[in-house]
């Protein structure tokens, strides 16, 4: 159930395209309005849940410390693992951000029964699959870019002759297109197959999955099996980004339901689990240096609290404590 | 003690039942939770709802508005912690956390995975305060907050004991210590908290450290450890208490004062300044460095730390100087100046005896005892013949807190390989910043649930077993009091033949002290192995 509602929810908003654009002929709602209202929706969710965060105080210095603190000049310290100033902690979210670097070292857990021993080996297929899905994935997207603006800016035409693989014939296969269907696939698979991956998944843990790989399939079906147009799609989408939608061309029904598609992505985005994409960079484990002996941290809703003072203490054992000899304010 | 023998207790399953965990209710089995807060010890500092009710019963006298009190809890919550605001909404469930928590891979109980654990509260948050989980209900992964929602909170997040491995494996921080420090405090708002929390909680409020020893206490007990050292060594100690003036304040958990093997610590701590001849001053007020109001409230955390600043001003001392603590260090590290900062009448630390500056410590004044060592080590300060502790072949084990928490990782590596011969590191991921947990921190070293702490310190245990296996080690060091004590236990039932001793215990060993006997035994008066190769060797001449 928890995989097959996702499965009918993305498989039901493929057939409202078909349905509203090949039968209804509803091609001003579904490339022209949903669209627009699904990138609004986008911005301005990702904007208030990113503001939202904001609000909350960051009370305390807390970073989670994985390597050697900064003490003395004689201790070879670990300064991106455990950052004691602000650029380390930029190259420390460089390095997560970029490079999944906690993934990096996981490991996986067994017990060998027979011995009764627990084995810990390095665990890296979820820190490939995750890198080779994000990366791949913000590729296809910079390189749709080119069908957004026009003239297509050079850097551009960098990636995408670095991207190209072999030319089988036109058009030229991209390698990001192949990986991020291998890849979604692969953390697709993984969440059903893997039994406590499974267990703790939700419905919307393998939503945007689906949806990611549908979004995906329709794009590379459209390249490469139906062929469209790219021109007539370029003159949409130039139109679409500059503000003036024109939908004189034939675009084909594919191109509709890859479209619907992502506008659900763009729309569902700033509600769901997919703002860790933001939410990593306001994490305070992670942003913030190891420096809280150094330099005081300031809570923003610090308040005086009820302490037992020492006049207190004194006060319940004086007896006690001149029995012992121990020095007293008031004798 | 389980009943359960270590073949038994070992045999996991990490396979999840069929039905979702949401359908599943909590099952509160004995063994794996504490006893309910008395009513004496919320009373004491003012906790909510303080009231006679047991842990055990169906009833546990909420009051009527209970789930108003929470929810309005975690509202607050929400804005006065980013860490929980966003560690609330970003988590993508990719479970790499999972088989990280000690508690899962000692019981397979898949609520223990900490990914589970955080949506126990997240499937609350969800739908109280998401626009999703209110359009798409149980679709979204929420619930409603109910008795057994609430009870099944109390039972796990009183499983987890903050140590934060799963943190470092996870991909945006997301740290279930802090997830569990909110979700106590809010369970401590409706009095649901444990005794061997709020007791000691109530203790260190009002006679200063946990185990609530009163100051002719205090006195009495280190006295019985100065004689101690005397039979030992021949070396007469004279330490001060609550003196005005002393350069240092020096403060340690209460634990240490109490029960072996803390106290050979604290033994190796009075030996270590009287050597020295360190100006410094015991407290009997600022008596406890470990702090388990943090346990409960980040409140009742910085109304028990603000003794330790209080009583460094009152006594007019230079800087502060802190035992082998685990949590304590945590709290040292993390939240004490911002707590009752600034101490700006203290001075930045310098060591009397290397003149060494701690930088590191310019702000909170206050030294962990590893570094001070170890810089006196750096600086050959200190005559030792590491051949006093040849027969022990030591391993170390990183407590939580000073290693996820602090990055005290070296120092006290450093300390062991100067005063031991014999030092094994255990296995690679269970080490450093991926230390285990000895299952009993937090607040959850009772007695009571003493199959879930054994449990929990299975993986420890484990790596602690390997290198017994492989080099023959017989000795867990460590550098927290609660460890001294849990360990002990862990040992005993997993790895006989394993005993534990703080790393300045080790260190007191080995060091020569000016007038000191010729020593035939260790603090623990076991003889030293050339006293004992000694002996072995009359016995085979009478032979």
């Amino acid at each position: 159930m928890k995989i097959l509602l996702p499965f009918l929810g993305v498989i039901g908003i493929v057939l409202v395209a078909f349905v509203g654009v090949g039968l209804l002929n509803l091609q001003y709602l579904f490339g022209v309005i949903i669209p627009y209202t699904a990138f609004a929706v986008f911005l301005a969710g990702v904007v208030l849940r990113i503001l939202k965060w904001g609000r909350s105080a960051v009370p305390f210095c807390i970073p989670t410390t994985v390597g050697q603190q900064k003490s003395f000049p004689w201790i070879k310290r670990n300064r991106f693992d455990n950052p004691s100033n602000n650029f380390e902690v930029i190259v420390r979210m460089a390095l997560e951000v970029l490079l999944f670097r906690s993934l990096f070292s996981n490991t996986s857990t067994a017990l060998k029964e027979d011995e009764r021993r627990l084995v810990h080996q390095s665990s890296k297929w979820l820190w490939l699959g995750g890198l080779a899905f994000h990366w791949s994935f913000f590729i296809v997207l910079l390189r749709h870019f080119r069908l957004f603006m026009d003239p297509v800016p050079a850097s551009l035409y960098l990636v995408e002759s670095m991207d190209g693989f072999v030319q089988l014939g036109v058009p030229v296969l991209y390698w990001t297109g192949l990986i991020l269907l291998i890849s979604v696939t692969y953390l697709f698979i993984r969440r059903v197959v893997i039994t406590n991956v499974r267990y703790i998944s939700l419905p919307n843990d393998h939503f945007p999955l689906l949806l990611v790989l549908f979004i995906a399939l329709t794009g590379l079906i459209m390249r490469y099996v139906l062929k469209v147009n790219v021109i007539s799609v370029k003159a949409f989408t130039v139109g679409l980004f500059s503000l003036k939608p024109n939908l004189t061309q034939d675009l084909g029904l594919i191109f509709y339901i890859h479209l619907l598609l992502v506008s659900v992505l763009l729309a569902y985005f700033p509600f769901s689990k997919l703002m860790h994409s933001a939410g990593v960079f306001l994490s305070p484990t992670r942003n913030m240096p190891n420096n809280s002996r150094r330099i005081r941290h300031i809570n923003p809703w610090n308040y005086p609290v009820k302490v037992h003072t020492y006049e207190e203490y004194e006060n319940d054992f004086r007896d006690k404590m001149k029995t012992v000899g121990l020095p007293l304010e008031k004798e | 003690m389980s009943n359960l023998k270590p073949d038994e207790l070992s045999r996991i399953n990490y396979t999840p039942p069929e039905e979702d965990w949401m359908a599943v209710p909590v099952q509160m089995r004995k063994g794996m939770y504490c006893h309910g807060a008395s009513e004496n010890s919320l009373t004491t500092v003012g906790f909510p709802n303080p009231r006679k009710w047991s842990s055990a019963d169906t009833d546990w006298k909420l009051p009527d508005n209970w789930q108003e009190i929470v929810l309005k809890g975690m509202a607050e919550r929400l804005e006065k912690y980013r860490s929980f605001h966003i560690f609330m909404d970003i988590c993508v469930r990719c479970g790499a956390c999972a088989d990280k928590c000690h508690f899962f891979l000692g019981t397979g109980d898949p609520k223990n995975m900490p990914v589970l654990r955080a949506e126990l509260l997240r499937s609350v948050y969800r739908r109280e305060f998401t626009t999703a989980g209110k359009i798409l209900g149980k679709l979204s992964g929420s619930r409603q907050l109910t008795e057994d929602v609430l009870k099944e909170w109390w039972y796990y997040f009183f499983q987890c004991t903050e140590c934060r491995r799963c943190s470092v494996f996870c991909p945006y921080g997301i740290d279930t210590a802090e997830i569990t420090m909110i979700a106590r405090e809010l369970l401590n708002l409706l009095g649901l908290n444990i005794e061997w929390i709020a007791g000691p909680v109530a203790n260190c409020y009002m006679k200063g450290n946990h185990l609530g020893l009163e100051p002719h206490t205090i006195t009495s007990s280190i006295d019985f450890l100065l004689d101690e050292i005397e039979e030992v060594t021949g070396v007469k100690i004279e330490p001060t208490f609550n003196r005005k003036g002393a350069e240092i304040l020096f403060v340690t958990p209460s634990g240490d004062l109490f029960a072996d093997p803390g106290t050979y610590t604290c033994m190796g701590y009075l030996m270590l300044f009287h050597q020295l001849g360190l100006d410094y001053t015991w407290s009997t007020y600022a008596s406890e460095g470990g702090n388990f109001g943090s346990f409960t409230s980040n409140e009742m955390g910085k109304r028990l730390n603000s003794k330790i600043y209080a009583e460094a001003k009152r006594l007019g001392v230079k800087w502060i100087l802190g035992g082998e603590c685990g949590h304590m260090w945590r709290v040292l590290n993390q939240y004490m100046d911002t707590w009752n900062g600034p101490a700006d009448f203290l001075q930045v630390p310098v060591s009397p005896i290397t003149g060494t500056v701690f930088e590191n410590a310019a702000s909170t004044k206050m030294v962990h005892i590893s570094e001070f060592t170890a810089d006196l080590l750096k600086h050959n300060k200190i005559e030792i013949d590491p051949s006093r502790n040849d027969h022990y072949k030591v391993t170390y084990h990183d407590s939580c807190n000073p290693s996820r928490g602090m990055g005290l990782l070296e120092e006290p590596r450093y300390i062991i390989k100067k005063v031991c011969n014999n030092f094994f590191e255990m296995p690679e991921n269970t080490i450093r910043e991926k230390t285990f947990c000895c299952g009993s921190g937090s607040g959850l070293n009772a007695s009571e649930d003493m199959e879930l702490r054994l449990r929990g310190g299975f993986p420890r245990a484990n790596a602690v077993k390997h290198v017994h296996d492989k080099h023959g080690v017989n000795m867990l060091s460590c550098i927290c009091a609660i460890d001294r004590a849990a360990l002990t236990t862990l040992m005993d039932y997993w790895v006989p033949g394993v005993k534990v001793i703080g790393v300045t215990e080790l260190l007191a060993n080995a060091m020569k002290m000016k007038g000191e006997n010729d020593r035939e035994t260790d603090l623990r008066g076991e003889p030293l192995s050339g006293a004992q190769d000694g002996e072995e060797k009359e016995d085979s001449e009478d032979a």
